[in-house]
């Protein structure tokens, strides 16, 4: 365990599920025995605008928010996503992105356009930088309402974050029902894509 | 916990019998929280005015009361939070105040730590959430000791951040027994400016408290060159962004920031070379420091508007900068928050979208986001209960030119595009503060249209009960007020009132065509709820709308209706079914019958 801040940021689109990530994440952390501060937006950008959470744990944090330039990791739930946060990534940081388009509105209204070639242009930009389709993921186990799992999953290995119980995190959080699927979706992201 | 949850807990540690609350970002889940621990008795409150009240009564009586709600909801409670400084805090009364820097969910910015100096009330302001646990706690009882209410002050990224908090047993307080005390509660002039005198006294000891108190300390002591001062959550950025400096720092941590303390500033400025003031929007600690004649940098270095960060906060200290950021060429389109998929306040929206001869005085909620392409409805949007009230000044404004128009020049005002003032509101916030804005209308003889967007929940701040859901705050069925009824009582006449159903486009047109021709006050209410509400969601989830490619011309119909869940394909047009709930509006506006409804409703 290092004594050191570690920031990771998770952004995405209302709805998509970083909220419940972000809950496993910064519960396991806490249980890993590392103060750990979590911080998300609720409120009017839930419905369906760009949201982020930021998550930051080490030994004695303070800040509870990360700036431009501070995160060690950045989890796009969604393409453009990443691109509107990337300038959070710190310089060497590791950036994950799903590899799913969600279209704002301006654009299925044609006011604007979604960019073209978004994972190659960021594959040039950023060294560590990993795609996945954490949907195709997770509904080839069954739904694809595990998403936020399999990117979560990502995640503990992109930091190696092995030190905590990821599996009864999960347990604790998701409905019993879910469960299996949630824990076969955690599996497949940190398992490798 | 997140702040907010801590200060729940607090309050039920601190031995708090009542809680009352007008939700609002970020302060909503304060209450939710509260309202789980049964020694509460918990209320949504009608306003953040008649929480406030609630909660003062309980104190005056002698119960431990706490009432919650954002910022602007204070300037709402404004009016007794003055004079409750006068009357005082029997029982312990505890004001949180949840203010939003970054307008991340609010119409404005305002920094409400002048609320305490303004009302001369204490003000403790937790740096994260132990401290909201703590501070809240401290704040019933120093209320109890000084008989005064007390503020404690949150932001967004308090309220909205988890940390670790240790939590304690709650400690019974009884509630003490009616006292009769007119001189010190009935604030007539008199007896108002009796009190007015004794809170200097009260202020005196309050600041020498405030030199003393734990929560306001000199940390590290070192004799660095730079010493600074801070609170909130501004503290824990800049500890961040100085760490590493080099040089040793020395701190002043404030937790008790109304009234400031005067000697323990001078102690600690004396002790360091430059002083820093690093607090987020106004400069309130500042001034303070300056007017003690102690010189220090501040809001020269630091942005007035928007949130702080660690980031921001080292460059202007130090001029350093992170590394240049990663970037690429794409750039990403906007994404605003947007009325979702199903959304009940689509249909009415679309209806008056066709009207080009009307101004719209909208309101706050889910349906401000009406304002948005395509619908793009709502010609101003001030504060709460505004819809109403400020439409009956477009009317009189319009009225005016007329008049001055067919002085000056006849036939020029004929020649304006605007005919007909319509006013949106919804439910909660109809109950909340339009109520007073309709009476006016038909007293004043408005004849403007109101719609009442009657979704059956408090949606834009995440579904809390309100007056017209039938709920309490606990779940319990109660007396749901009807709106029909309600606007009859104000004196709308019954024939000028329409209730429609939003997802059915026909008669959300025939209403509002009827309300656009109306010579007399005119109201519209809807009754459709919140696709978002748990039973309804429940009952739609197996329902969808699918677009048969053959019959589809892309004529771009059902687009007009700005739905999230429907999009442009080359060929074609895309409706998605895990967004879609089965509304149907968008298969009312295609002229091909190529969108159909799958699937049944499940009771
Ligand atoms: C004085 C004040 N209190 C609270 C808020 C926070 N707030 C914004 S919208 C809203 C309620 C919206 O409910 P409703 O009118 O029913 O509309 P809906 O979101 O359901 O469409 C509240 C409480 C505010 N902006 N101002």
């Amino acid at each position: 365990m290092t004594d050191e801040t570690r920031s990771i940021l998770l952004v995405g689109v209302g709805g998509q599920g970083t909220i419940l990530a972000s809950k496993v994440l910064s519960e396991g952390l806490v249980r890993a025995g590392y103060d750990v501060k979590m911080s998300e937006i609720h409120g009017m950008s839930q419905r369906g605008g760009s949201v982020s959470t930021h998550v930051r744990f080490g030994k004695k944090v303070y800040s509870p928010t990360i700036s431009e330039g501070e995160a060690d990791i950045l989890v796009s739930f969604e393409k453009v996503e990443a691109v509107r946060w990337l300038v959070y990534l710190k310089r060497g940081g590791i950036l994950v992105v799903n590899d799913h388009e969600i279209r704002p509105l301006s654009v299925l209204t044609g006011a604007s356009s979604y960019p073209d070639r978004i994972s190659e242009q960021l594959g040039e930009a950023v060294p560590n930088f990993f795609q996945l389709n954490a949907g195709d993921i997770s509904a080839g186990l069954g739904s694809v309402k595990a998403q936020n799992i399999v990117l979560l999953g990502a995640l503990v290995r992109c930091m190696n974050l092995d030190d905590a119980d990821w599996k009864s995190m999960i347990e604790d959080t998701v409905p019993k029902k879910m469960y299996e699927l949630n824990a076969r979706a955690f599996d497949a992201g940190r398992s490798g894509w | 916990m997140t702040g907010n949850e801590a200060i729940a807990r607090g309050a039920w540690e601190a031995g708090c019998h009542v809680a009352t609350a007008y939700p609002g970002t970020p302060s909503s889940e304060i209450l939710e929280n509260i309202s789980r621990y049964e020694e509460i008795d918990s209320e949504w409150s009608t306003n953040e005015k008649v929480a406030l009240e609630v909660a003062s009564g309980a104190s005056i009586v002698g119960a431990r009361a706490l009432a919650a709600m954002k910022h602007v909801g204070l300037n709402v409670a404004a009016d007794p939070l003055f004079t409750m400084s006068y009357i005082g805090a029997r029982g312990g009364l505890v004001i949180v105040t949840a203010d939003d820097p970054g307008l991340f969910s609010s119409q404005n910015e305002q920094d409400n730590r002048w609320y305490a100096l303004h009302a001369k009330i204490p003000m403790f302001e937790p740096s994260d959430s132990q401290e909201c646990k703590d501070f809240t706690i401290r704040a019933f009882d120093l209320s109890e000791r000084f008989d005064v209410p007390v503020l404690l002050r949150v932001t967004t990224r308090i309220c909205h951040s988890k940390g670790m908090t240790e939590i304690g047993e709650r400690r019974e307080v009884p509630v003490k027994p009616f006292e009769r005390d007119r001189k010190k509660c009935v604030m007539m002039p008199a007896m108002a400016a009796v009190r007015r005198r004794l809170m200097e006294d009260r202020e005196a000891s309050l600041r020498d408290l405030s030199n003393d108190c734990p929560c306001n300390y000199i940390e590290s002591g070192a004799d660095g060159k730079i010493g600074v001062i801070s609170s909130g959550v501004s503290y824990q950025h800049a500890k961040d962004a100085l760490s590493g400096l080099g040089e040793p720092v020395s701190w002043l941590k404030l937790g008790l920031t109304y009234p400031l303390p005067d000697r323990l500033i001078e102690r600690f400025a004396s002790g360091v070379e430059t002083v820093y003031v690093i607090e987020e929007n106004e400069p309130y600690i500042e001034n303070f420091v300056r007017q003690l004649g102690i010189r220090c940098t501040g809001r020269s270095l630091l942005p007035a508007a928007g949130e702080l960060n660690a980031g921001i906060i080292r460059r202007a200290i130090t001029g350093s900068a992170a590394a240049k950021p990663y970037s690429v060429e794409a750039s990403p389109p906007p994404r605003p928050p947007v009325l979702c998929p199903g959304c009940s306040h689509r249909g009415i929206f679309f209806a008056m979208s066709k009207y080009r001869d009307i101004a719209v005085s909208s309101d706050i909620g889910c349906y401000t986001l009406g304002v948005l392409p395509p619908l793009e409805v709502g010609d101003a949007t001030i504060c709460m209960g505004s819809g109403v009230s400020a439409g009956i000044g477009f009317e009189k404004a319009l009225n005016a030119r007329t008049k001055s128009c067919d002085r000056a020049d006849a036939g020029r005002a004929d020649a304006d595009a605007i005919k007909k003032v319509f006013g949106v509101i919804g439910d909660s916030t109809f109950f909340h503060s339009g109520i007073t804005g309709l009476i006016d209308a038909v007293v004043n003889g408005s004849n403007m249209a109101l719609c009442i967007l009657d979704n059956r929940i408090t949606a834009m701040t995440g579904h809390q009960e309100n007056p017209g859901t039938g709920f309490t705050i606990g779940g319990d069925p109660t007396v749901r007020i009807d709106l029909k009824s309600l606007c009859t009582a104000c004196g709308v006449k019954p024939e000028n009132v329409r209730m429609v159903d939003p997802y059915d486009l026909d008669a959300a047109e025939k209403a509002v065509r009827e309300a656009h021709d109306a010579t007399e006050l005119f109201v519209i209410i809807t009754t459709r709820p919140c696709a978002l509400i748990k039973d309804v969601a429940r009952s739609r989830a197996n329902l969808f709308c699918a677009v048969d490619s053959n019959l589809c011309v892309m004529c771009g119909m059902c687009m007009r209706i700005g739905c999230p869940a429907i999009s442009r394909l080359d060929k074609g047009v895309r409706i998605e079914r895990a967004m879609c709930n089965g509304c149907s509006m968008c298969a009312q506006l295609c002229p091909k019958q190529a969108i159909s409804r799958v699937g049944e409703i499940d009771d």
